[in-house]
């Protein structure tokens, strides 16, 4: 199986472990997941790093690498500190 | 130090197992704070591990962006008000979209300047580059029209679907070109062109498709890093990529359902045309009781049971504080009070839930559609505050109504029932209300913030 073959699967696969996760979630909290869900699709930060890191690459490059890592870490911290605000409002008083 | 591919594997899949771990955790709120920590702890170890891969050597411009970005993110989310969460989660999809298009530009010319592309990459980088892009513009878009920038009414341009179509082809020309001859041009313009389809998507959908849209950007964003991945042949970023793009489309799928239409009448646009304005006088004509915030707040006091629909309208007024004091002085009479809330009320799903969560109302006197349909027919009074549509029995009995089939909350089965709004202007939908001429309907016209304070007022007032 060729190493784009595996990638396919493991995506499915993926699909339907998201399926079945996503819809255990109770609709109150249907505004936190997207929070939630913004901030792990910022995992862009990970090809954004091998980017932004390469050595003796261009300067263009590098500077494309730097905006996709500045934009993702927003969304990383962005969208993390905001859920944790808004959970901190659902907690039992 | 050499690091095996098989360590970062190994350590990918274990920040994948914290994601889902997280995104499990939001079943309830009891374990959502947990999960929320688990998706951050899974973050951590990608960051940190990607910093050891063998490909990076400098680190500068990265900690600078890792860095920057953290205090902006932050700063930002510290500040935001919980009425604006929309326009947060429109505008932080944006920045996935655009982040997906600089990285697949970013290791095309790392990549072609080594000689180390195949035809697989390349359409790897094209679909990378264009998901992202309509993520970013179509994002954007939602953005302008949630913060008021832009005309929250659908724009119709004419002969858009054939716009669409043909930008659509041109796109799928630059990239067979693209990836046969790897000329950038055409990696410039098939992204390019991506861009102008994502404005031209979003541009004629209407304020209140908002909560599908944001759901489905929130999806594209996820599909846009696993197709990040599939390039980078970085299962991690795959995995991920699927669990948010399903989590967007199962939310787009449930709002849809909500509101009785396709996802692909919401995807071509144009509903919800504004309706005409008129006013509380011109109501009276129509056969519309209206009553004064004295008066509705008189019979919700002789209530033994209250329930309370919140819409859009509410959070445009900030008035779920206000709300939580009324809520207040109704339970401290000994009046059970209940929150009914619709799946599309608001601007994205679960929106109000947030609102009411910031005031402090706790979460067990709030109820979902099925919940507490079967209750209104018991309810004394039901308040509903800046809402329209979801409560619209001609959804239920008039089949020539745009409205027929969508699921409503039955809030005219109460005894009374009193409308807070703004003035007599339609809904969203643009579909006059069969409920306001309903005899145990009364309207109660104003702000809904000043409505709901003068409410509190005759509540604590003089005590009749």
């Amino acid at each position: 199986m060729s190493a784009a073959m595996i990638a396919i699967y493991i995506f499915v696969l993926s699909c339907f472990i998201g399926y079945y996760v996503i819809w255990g979630v109770t609709p109150a909290l249907h505004t936190p997941l997207m929070a939630v869900t913004n901030a792990i699709s910022a995992i862009v930060i990970v090809g954004a790093i091998l980017v932004a890191g390469q050595e003796g690459a261009s300067e263009w490059v590098s500077i494309l690498g730097f905006v996709a890592v500045f934009l993702a870490s927003i969304n990383i911290f962005g969208g993390f500190v905001v859920t944790t605000r808004m959970l901190a409002m659902f907690k039992k008083k | 130090m050499a690091l095996s591919s098989d360590f970062f594997a190994g350590c990918y899949l274990v920040a994948t197992i914290f994601f889902i771990f997280g995104l499990k955790g939001l079943a309830s709120p009891r374990t959502a704070v947990r999960g929320n920590y688990s998706a951050m702890l899974g973050m951590l170890i990608a960051v940190v591990v990607t910093m050891f891969h063998p490909d990076v050597k400098a680190y500068g411009w990265i900690l600078a962006g890792l860095g920057l970005g953290a205090v902006v993110g932050t700063l930002i989310a510290l500040r935001i008000q919980m009425t604006n969460m929309p326009q947060l989660v429109a505008i932080l999809h944006s920045f996935v979209g655009l982040a997906a298009v600089l990285v697949a530009f970013g290791t095309y010319l790392e990549h072609a300047a080594h000689g180390e592309v195949n035809s697989v990459m390349l359409v790897e980088l094209a679909a990378g580059s264009f998901i992202g892009a309509i993520t970013f513009t179509g994002s954007l878009i939602a953005f302008g029209k949630l913060q008021a920038l832009l005309n929250s009414a659908p724009l119709l341009l004419p002969g858009r679907h054939l716009l669409n179509i043909l930008l659509a082809l041109a796109m799928l020309g630059f990239t067979v070109d693209f990836v046969m001859n790897q000329h950038l041009y055409s990696f410039v313009a098939l992204s390019g062109t991506a861009l102008a389809l994502g404005f031209l998507l979003v541009l004629p959908i209407g304020g209140g498709d908002m909560p599908v849209i944001v759901s489905m950007l929130n999806s594209y964003s996820g599909w846009a890093a696993t197709a990040t991945g599939f390039t980078l042949g970085n299962n991690l970023l795959v995995t991920t990529g699927a669990l948010v793009g399903s989590s967007g489309a199962i939310l787009s799928f449930v709002m849809c359902k909500a509101m009785n239409r396709s996802i692909l009448s919401v995807i071509l646009g144009g509903f919800g045309e504004t309706g005409g304005d008129s006013t509380a006088a011109q109501a009276a004509g129509k056969g519309v009781k209206s009553a004064s915030a004295e008066d509705a707040a008189f019979v919700m006091e002789n209530s033994s049971k209250v329930i309370v629909v919140p819409g859009y309208g509410m959070a445009v007024a900030q008035a779920q504080h206000a709300v939580k004091e009324m809520y207040e002085a109704l339970q401290e009479k000994g009046i059970e009070v209940k929150f009914a809330i619709h799946p599309v009320a608001g601007r994205m799903p679960g929106h109000m839930n947030v609102l009411l969560a910031e005031s402090e109302i706790p979460y067990d006197v709030i109820f979902e559609m099925d919940e507490v349909n079967s209750e209104f027919s018991s309810a004394d009074s039901v308040l509903v505050i800046g809402a329209n549509d979801v409560v619209n029995p001609a959804a239920k009995t008039d089949k020539s109504s745009p409205l027929y089939g969508m699921p409503i909350l039955d809030a005219y089965k109460a005894k009374h029932v009193f409308v807070n709004k703004r003035s007599m202007k339609a809904g969203y939908a643009g579909v006059d209300n069969a409920l306001f001429y309903m005899d145990n309907c009364s309207l109660v016209f104003g702000d809904a913030k000043s409505v709901v304070e003068a409410f509190v007022k005759s509540l604590r007032g003089t005590g009749h």
